[in-house]
């Protein structure tokens, strides 16, 4: 497309790497083979990225990785650019990515976007760890759920859902997963949570159950 | 570029600088007292002219025009002015959820004081609900509700408004800033007693706007000094724009509102053509000349925005994830759109000087520009399957 557009740049205080990568976001798209995929944010937040994986089972290394972008152009660059930074790399050395090395490779980010690299950070790190539990390599354990809930936005705070103190208890025995929420069965964001969580675990050998305050709880 | 961000300010009309500059570098006079030298008379007759001219747009005397640095100014006048005022002796004003931020901020803050304010609902369209507006007007000094509003584009039926204000005694102010020369108002068959305005939303400068004050409606000064503008807004007027605003007026028409209102129309039609696009606001009369707003879903309205400027068109989002908010526009949550319909939302608002070509343009710049981001959406795909 277009190039970088200057004038735009100062006025919202993007880089000219995060326009860039904004205007030409590289490895988007749906992963038809991927071995493992990561979603996290939220639609209410205006902020949503799925990752897809994947991995040479031998060596562990990130052999293709894409990303799809529900999101601002800082979210949509700060995955690109991800992208780029993880693809060739083993599992653990793309696990060494910090928020702050997408925020630096971007030239840097206005700090009400740094989230932005945080998000995109999060939903790596729940890719990888996915990706161990799903081969096997991996318990689902205690870590693991919480990484996955740290993914999943409350839509009234717009922070993760263990910040924001949603998530009551979680419990976690053999292949049973129970997820208590602090939120009311018949309110509006129930339905978005519990989709938002089930969609967190997609692809794992769980049995997932959540439960909302008062009664009733879902099945997976 | 095609500028479809009239809504937010206008290019000043060639002419009008002209004029504005005349009084800048030639008749740079000041109005002064009763024997002034002939720069201040000259001054004084063009203050007193443009007067006549925006006080006759709204059938108003020219004694009931103050001026203003614009319709935030006015907006403060008004209601301070009125909850301020010695003699006020009612503790409550009544606004709308979808006022301007100058409306509603100013309203909220009369809290403190220890004023009940009360913020009445909108419907879907964005249109007051009028059994809770009557309700709430007992014991209340004010009514602060708009005319047109400045994202949506909801047209109020003030004079339903101003005639139930009238009846129970309850002043009735109105924020016509994206109205005024566009719509037809008449403060005197529609029981206005206080109207904000502006000048830079009708290719006049900015800077300058002003308050039609009914006469015999007290109000307390905020700005005090040298008793100018009948005492209400001390201060050295600003002439140059008092004049360019005044010439700006009688540069409007209704025939370049019936324009802007059909070429409004095309790009509503154009737009909602675009899979998955909603029209927030009203259809028809009840909704201003110039001002569409469509939500995309899917997709998010900063990156709309900056795509579709890197395409060369202006335009506007309720989105929180553009500029230094982090929240949604409060006007679309008031209509009961969803947090999500906020961040798709785009607003696009037209000028006289708006042609047809640059309507169709905006409106296929923004149909690749949201296909381009849809492409690579997680939420899209979900439509199918």
């Amino acid at each position: 497309m277009s190039k970088p557009d200057t004038s735009l740049q100062r006025r919202i205080g993007y880089s000219e790497k995060v326009i860039e990568h904004f205007t030409n976001p590289r490895n988007v798209g749906r992963l038809e083979d991927a071995d493992v995929t990561a979603k996290v944010g939220s639609v209410a937040c205006g902020d949503l990225i799925k990752l897809y994986l994947k991995v040479d089972e031998k060596t562990e290394r990130i052999e293709k990785i894409t990303f799809e972008s529900y999101g601002c152009a800082a979210n949509i660059a700060t995955s690109s650019i991800l992208t780029e930074m993880a693809k060739g790399k083993t599992l653990e050395e793309a696990r060494k990515i910090t928020f702050k090395d997408i925020a630096d490779e971007l030239g840097g980010l206005p700090k009400i976007k740094m989230h932005c690299a945080v998000l995109s950070k999060t939903a790596l790190d729940a890719a990888i760890s996915k990706y161990y539990a799903v081969k096997g390599k991996a318990k689902v354990d205690d870590t693991l759920v919480k990484l996955l809930l740290r993914g999943v936005l409350d839509p009234i705070t717009g922070v993760d859902i263990l910040s924001s103190k949603t998530v009551e208890s979680i419990s976690v025995q053999d292949r049973e997963v129970t997820i208590g929420l602090r939120v009311d069965e018949k309110s509006q964001v129930a339905k978005e949570l519990e989709n938002d969580i089930i969609e967190s675990f997609e692809g794992l050998p769980v049995n997932l159950k959540i439960v909302f305050k008062g009664s009733g709880n879902t099945n997976k | 570029m095609i500028y479809l961000d009239n809504a937010e300010t206008t290019p000043v009309d060639p002419e009008v600088a002209k004029i504005v500059l005349e009084y800048m570098v030639e008749k740079f006079g000041l109005p002064g007292g009763e024997f002034g030298h002939s720069l201040q008379e000259e001054a004084t007759e063009a203050v007193e002219k443009a007067r006549e001219v925006i006080a006759a747009k709204i059938g108003a005397k020219p004694s009931e025009i103050v001026f203003t640095s614009g319709a935030t100014e006015s907006n403060n006048l008004a209601i301070k002015g009125v909850a301020y005022h010695p003699l006020c002796r009612k503790r409550r004003v009544v606004t709308s959820a979808i006022e301007h931020r100058s409306v509603l901020d100013t309203a909220l803050n009369l809290r403190r004081l220890g004023f009940e304010v009360e913020v009445i609902p909108v419907d879907s369209e964005g249109f007051v609900k009028m059994d809770r507006l009557e309700a709430s007007l007992r014991g209340a000094a004010l009514v602060s509700i708009q005319h047109a509003n400045q994202e949506i584009g909801t047209l109020q039926d003030i004079k339903a408004i101003g005639e139930l204000c009238r009846e129970r005694g309850v002043l009735f102010h109105t924020d016509a800033a994206q109205s005024f020369a566009k719509e037809h108002i008449d403060v005197k068959s529609m029981n206005i007693d206080l109207m904000s305005i502006t000048s830079h939303l009708i290719h006049g400068p900015k800077g300058v706007g002003a308050l039609y004050v009914r006469e015999g409606v007290e109000l307390q000064p905020l700005i005090e000094g040298d008793g100018r503008e009948r005492g209400l807004r001390a201060g050295s007027q600003n002439v140059p724009a008092i004049v360019g605003f005044a010439e700006a007026v009688k540069r409007t028409s209704p025939e370049d509102a019936a324009k802007m209102r059909r070429l409004r129309d095309r790009l509503i039609d154009k737009l909602l053509q675009i899979e998955d696009s909603k029209l927030n606001g009203p259809r028809g009369d009840r909704r201003v000349c110039h001002i569409v707003n469509v939500t995309f879903r899917y997709v998010e309205g900063e990156a709309v925005l900056l795509q579709a400027e890197m395409r060369g068109l202006i335009c506007n989002t309720g989105s929180a994830c553009f500029g230094q908010r982090l929240e949604p526009s409060h006007v679309i949550t008031a209509i009961g759109g969803t947090h999500e319909e906020a961040h798709g939302s785009m607003r696009l608002s037209l000028s006289r000087m708006t042609t047809q070509e640059e309507v169709d343009a905006a409106a296929e710049i923004l149909a690749d520009v949201v296909a381009r981001l849809r492409s690579f959406s997680p939420l899209a795909r979900r439509r199918g399957g």
